[in-house]
């Protein structure tokens, strides 16, 4: 009897050993391994994905500028479709059979891989088609329509402003997570800059879904399903009809035109032509080849891509540097006799009275008097050697904006070039180079490259008599405003005290009467002050350049044009200019000048380039 | 014995709870019609047969269950490949469900018939084995290999009326040896057979130094392959050790085409390893071992015999049996298991990955109970097994639906539930007076516990996937009606104690 009793007890022993195995095995799998749990969700939620409307891109005005407009995405899911009448299903979209075959051959291929999963089919179709569809749908199981919405551009104008949405590849994937194929987001221009704005989040509505992966019902009747949050509307800075009245003007002509308003910094206008069409940014993908295949290179933004040597526009910036400094006052004055002649070393000049002071040299853009103020500036005997009154001079140029990126909203901003004394140490050898050396640069020619941008942003500098706001697209609204980099005022090392001189220079550029150079602009009651450019360059006739800001006391507008190939400054950029100005304070062209808007609408500038160097 | 139909209850409304998150399928019906049938049949256990028949008609019931198995195979119904299944009009039953009634009525009779029946007794011990196996291997032959398992529940009754614990420890260690060979190598394997028998035949001899001077020869081996080869280790299957011997032997020429002065000294060596190696690798590292051990086991064996020298000689036969054992695993594993079999033990031992495959199953019933947490998803919530994501879910894998939904505290619930009924079957069983009640009762016990311990080890991947139900819970009328009488009967018994 004690041995059987001893015998129950193993059994009973070793039964409950058993079972402690069993619940230690339970404790793991349940209470302390999160691996299941996780799997169980993968297996049995669907998340659909809601897509929410991309924000709107309005004008300074409240115009819209870039809607939305519904498409529809045809979706499969490989592993639902059963054998159908492909002709049928091809004649409702338009598409040919052999893309329904190389489509299937696709998801055969990749069967394991693709599984369960719900693809794009034919994207971007349009209502009509959609309608079809949607009557003979029963006849396509494994087919369905998804809304998706897509761009539409009001204004025919700003397309290199707003740039494109695309849908996500696998490089932006992985770079931007949240993203998911099937994703579109903005690839350049405001719509990449404001794309976390403009997005809005994405919603879904989770579904149970059985072995067989057939929807069920909703999960939790819904509670944790995420409605889709449309996206922000961004109001931008442009002016729509003015920046369809800027391209209008430089249609034809390769340059860009760009105005700011001064005291905000907000960007009014910004023109590179030739642009790229707003009308052709929705459907990218479809324009694509004709685009990057197009030798003016339309998706190039030249306002702020294009790094141009400034030509005299930059004697302001020299003038303003020698009165800081101290070399020259308002009142020096160097006679000039046609050109800056030292040794055999000619830089020449154009015509005009002599001697001339600050004023008068910025009127009549006198080559020599800023070949003296440079080498003035250089030669400074209170700097050691050149290097270090060259770096002290880059300094100035510097906080001028030149030379570096000025930080804006626009992705593809370009910094420019701008030498350095290394630079020239090893073009020229360690202290073998002289201020004559770079006297190029006195007059904005050489090493020196700005981009339109740059040229605005000084415009809207001496509008302001010495500081600027970093340009900008993105309007301030009580709802979304900017980023804090927009509103900090930017000063130059010049003292503001000095920028009345130049403004004064540059108002009797446009009206002192004979000998200025920019009287093209010249519109009364307007008070404009400008200043003309001719940019030489090795690929071409001159570039036409003009700044100028409007009116002269409290200023609304400052431009720049910048025309390549066009020759003077005067002929083309300036009454271009001009005419911005006058379209946007006065709303319109007076009658007196409406010879000149249908001279400059009609000038045909395209064939002076030479595209082959690009 | 109140209390024991109290939790009867439970499990009556635990299958139901269960069975009803189906509420939509027709099983839930049919499950209503199965409880109330095993209801009326319990009650006519309880009250309306005597006891007596059971004792008098154990052979006939034993005899006639062996007809209809043996019928089964057939005229039974093909389903899923087992030959199982009786058709009778919509219905279709199990035999070998009802068979463990039959074969637990004939194995209670027989042991309990006769005054002195002991396993000593070797015709006794035949009789018993052989009431055993009859329903064994027809089922197996109907191709319910599952079923079949639960037999060997029998072998822990036997063990408590007498039979050598040797015989229980023999099975576990051939599943050991056989696992065992699977994991790691045979040769491995071997080593370990060795090992282990010495280390016991020294503890039962009271000769600790045999122990002591023949374990640590026995790791010593254990390193030897690793150390020919350099770099392949034991566990690596032979031929792959056989294959870096070939490239070093290729490295060994290329070395000697060079005429170096450094290289003279170690070419004097190389050609020599090689032929050593090259001679090693005529046959696996495991048949070298066995050359090396044969002399000895076989030496001592002689020795043994002339001697009398029981545990010595006992000592080497199990050597030689689980070497056997071990050679005899690959072939087992290879030829006489079937694809689905061979990979379920695979996924189970981790031998491979297939969540697709042979370890769907397995995978999928994980996830759901790993999914249900601590108190589980809630009734009617679960999201794995309501959607057809576990298979079987409302019959072998009903323990899903239980730890998905009622999470770690349900399934706990019910393990407390069926543990409290074994021990309370265990220990009633051990007070009965008449020998065949207890018999009876451990039958009871054995065949609940093998059905848990497989069902639930399966679920939650301890055990390789055998179909078998969960007594009482699963859906299936065939196991509820079986489960119902085989316990409802020894319930009956029971209460003849309180006459």
């Amino acid at each position: 009897m004690a041995i059987s009793r001893q015998r129950k007890n193993v059994l009973l022993f070793s039964i409950i050993i058993v079972f402690t195995v069993i619940v230690v095995r339970l404790f793991y799998i349940q209470i302390i391994s999160k691996y299941y749990r996780i799997n169980a969700e993968n297996n049995a939620l669907k998340y659909e994905t809601l897509y929410p409307a991309r924000g709107l891109i309005l004008d300074r005005n409240g115009e819209i500028l870039v809607s939305n407009k519904i498409t529809y995405d045809i979706m499969v899911t490989p592993v639902e479709v059963t054998p159908f009448d492909t002709l049928e299903f091809c004649s409702i979209f338009g598409i040919d059979t052999s893309f329904v075959k190389s489509k299937f051959r696709e998801y055969r291929k990749y069967r394991s891989r693709i599984g369960f999963q719900t693809l794009p089919f034919i994207k971007q179709v349009s209502g009509e088609h959609y309608n079809i569809f949607i009557e003979k749908q029963y006849k396509f199981p494994g087919f369905s329509g998804t809304p998706r919405t897509i761009r539409t551009y009001p204004y025919n104008a700003g397309g290199n402003l707003y740039g494109y949405i695309s849908e996500v590849d696998a490089s932006y994937i992985k770079n931007n997570p949240g993203y998911k194929q099937g994703d579109y987001a903005g690839r350049t221009g405001m719509e990449m800059a404001y794309e976390e704005q403009l997005r809005g989040e994405k919603g879904y509505n989770i579904y149970l879904r059985d072995a067989h992966n057939r929807i069920k019902e909703r999960y939790e009747e819904g509670e944790y399903d995420k409605v889709a949050v449309a996206g922000k509307d961004v109001t931008s800075t442009i002016d729509a009809i003015l920046q369809a009245y800027g391209e209008e003007l430089m249609q034809n002509k390769v340059g860009s035109l760009v105005a700011i308003e001064p005291s905000t910094g907000e960007i009014l206008t910004m023109v590179s032509s030739p642009g790229l069409e707003a009308s052709k940014l929705a459907e990218i993908n479809k324009y694509y080849q004709e685009i990057v295949t197009d030798p003016y290179k339309p998706m190039f933004n030249r306002a702020v891509m294009s790094p141009q040597p400034p030509g005299s526009v930059f004697k302001l910036v020299n003038g303003l540097i020698g009165l800081q400094e101290g070399v020259i006052t308002p009142s020096s004055a160097y006679s000039c006799h046609g050109a800056y002649t030292v040794g055999n070393l000619r830089v020449g000049c154009h015509g005009h009275p002599s001697p001339l002071d600050f004023r008068h040299s910025i009127m009549m853009s006198c080559n020599t008097y800023y070949c003296y103020v440079f080498r003035a500036i250089l030669d400074n005997p209170k700097y050691e050697s050149i290097r270090d009154s060259f770096t002290k001079w880059k300094e100035y140029v510097e906080s001028f904006g030149f030379g570096v990126k000025l930080n804006t909203d626009i992705p593809s901003e370009q910094a420019g070039t701008m030498p350095t004394a290394e630079w020239y140490d090893r073009l020229h050898g360690k202290n073998r180079w002289r201020s004559l050396s770079i006297i190029s640069l006195a007059i904005g020619q050489g090493e020196i490259g700005s981009t339109p941008l740059h040229l605005a942003n000084l415009a809207a500098t001496i509008a302001n008599r010495g500081w600027y706001y970093i340009p900008h697209l993105q309007k301030d609204m009580p709802d979304n405003p900017i980023d804090s980099r927009f509103t900090e005022r930017h000063y130059t090392m010049v003292d503001t005290t000095w920028f009345e001189y130049a403004a004064e220079g540059m108002y009797l550029a446009v009206n002192g009467g004979p000998g200025a150079t920019g009287r093209l602009a010249s519109v009364p009651g307007l008070d404009i002050c400008g200043k003309t450019g001719t940019a030489q360059n090795p690929h071409g006739n001159d570039h036409s350049v003009f700044i100028c800001f409007a009116p002269k006391d409290d200023p609304k507008i400052a431009v720049a044009a910048y025309i390549e190939n066009a020759g003077f400054g005067s002929t083309w950029a300036c009454p271009i200019s001009a005419l911005l100005v006058e379209k946007y304070l006065n709303g319109e062209i007076s009658e007196g000048r409406k010879w000149l808007e249908t001279n400059m609408m009609n000038g045909y500038l395209l064939d002076r380039v030479n595209v082959r160097r690009r | 014995m109140l209390v024991l139909f109290g939790w009867i209850n439970i499990y009556s409304s635990l299958y139901q709870e269960g069975a009803s998150i189906f509420d939509f399928s027709m099983e839930y019906g049919k499950q209503i019609i199965w409880i109330g049938s095993s209801v009326v049949l319990a009650l006519l256990i309880l009250f309306a047969l005597p006891p007596k028949i059971y004792i008098g008609f154990a052979w006939w019931l034993y005899a006639l269950m062996a007809v209809l198995l043996v019928a089964v195979i057939f005229i039974g119904a093909n389903i899923k490949g087992s030959h199982s299944w009786l058709q009778i009009g919509s219905m279709r039953v199990q035999p070998a469900e009802f068979s463990k009634i039959t074969t637990s009525l004939a194995l209670a009779h027989l042991m309990s018939s006769k005054f002195d029946f002991s396993f000593k007794n070797k015709s006794d011990a035949l009789k018993a084995f052989l009431v055993l196996l009859l329903p064994m291997l027809t089922i197996i032959l109907e191709r319910e290999t599952g079923t079949a398992l639960v037999y060997l529940g029998y072998l822990l009754m036997f063990y408590r009326e007498g039979m050598s614990g040797w015989i229980l420890i023999l099975g576990l260690s051939v599943i050991g040896i056989f696992i065992m060979t699977l994991i790691f190598s045979p040769y491995i394997s071997i080593l370990i057979v060795v090992g282990l028998v010495t280390v016991l035949a020294s503890l039962v001899a009271r000769k600790k130094w045999v122990m002591a001077v023949i374990v640590p020869i026995v790791v010593l081996l254990g390193f030897i392959p690793s150390l020919i080869s350099g770099t392949a280790s034991a566990e690596k299957p032979t031929t792959e050790i056989v294959s870096v011997e070939i490239d070093a032997e290729d490295s060994v020429e290329e070395s000697t085409s060079i005429t170096d002065f450094e290289q003279v000294s170690s070419k004097n060596e190389n050609p020599r390893a090689v032929a050593l190696k090259k001679f090693f690798s005529k046959f696996p590292v495991e048949i070298w071992l066995v050359f090396l051990l044969a002399p000895f086991i076989l030496g001592f064996l002689i020795h043994s015999l002339v001697k009398r020298q029981t545990i010595l000689r006992n000592a080497m036969l199990s050597m030689i049996l689980g070497i056997c054992l071990v050679f005899s695993v690959d072939f087992v594993f290879d030829k006489v298991l079937k694809d689905h079999q061979r990979g379920r033990i695979e996924v189970l031992l981790g031998m491979k990955e297939d969540p697709m495959g042979d370890g769907y199953n397995v995978h999928q019933s994980m996830i759901a109970i790993g999914s249900g947490g601590f108190f589980g998803k809630g009734f009617l919530r679960g999201t794995q097994t309501r959607f057809d994501f576990v298979p079987e879910q409302t019959t072998d894998f009903i323990f899903c639906t239980i730890g998905e939904e009622w999470g770690f505290a349900g399934s706990l619930a019910v393990l407390a539930v069926f543990l409290v009924l074994l021990i309370r079957l265990i220990n009633s069983a051990e007070k009965q007076r008449d020998r065949f009640i207890r018999i009876y009762g451990y039958c009871v016990a054995s065949i609940l516990l093998m059905h848990i311990l497989i069902n639930v080890g399966m679920t939650i991947g301890l055990m390789p996937v055998i179909g078998i139900p969960l007594p009482f819970v699963s859906y299936g009328g065939s196991s509820l009606w079986g489960f119902t009488i085989l316990l409802f009967i020894y319930v009956r018994l029971d209460l003849e104690r309180w006459r």
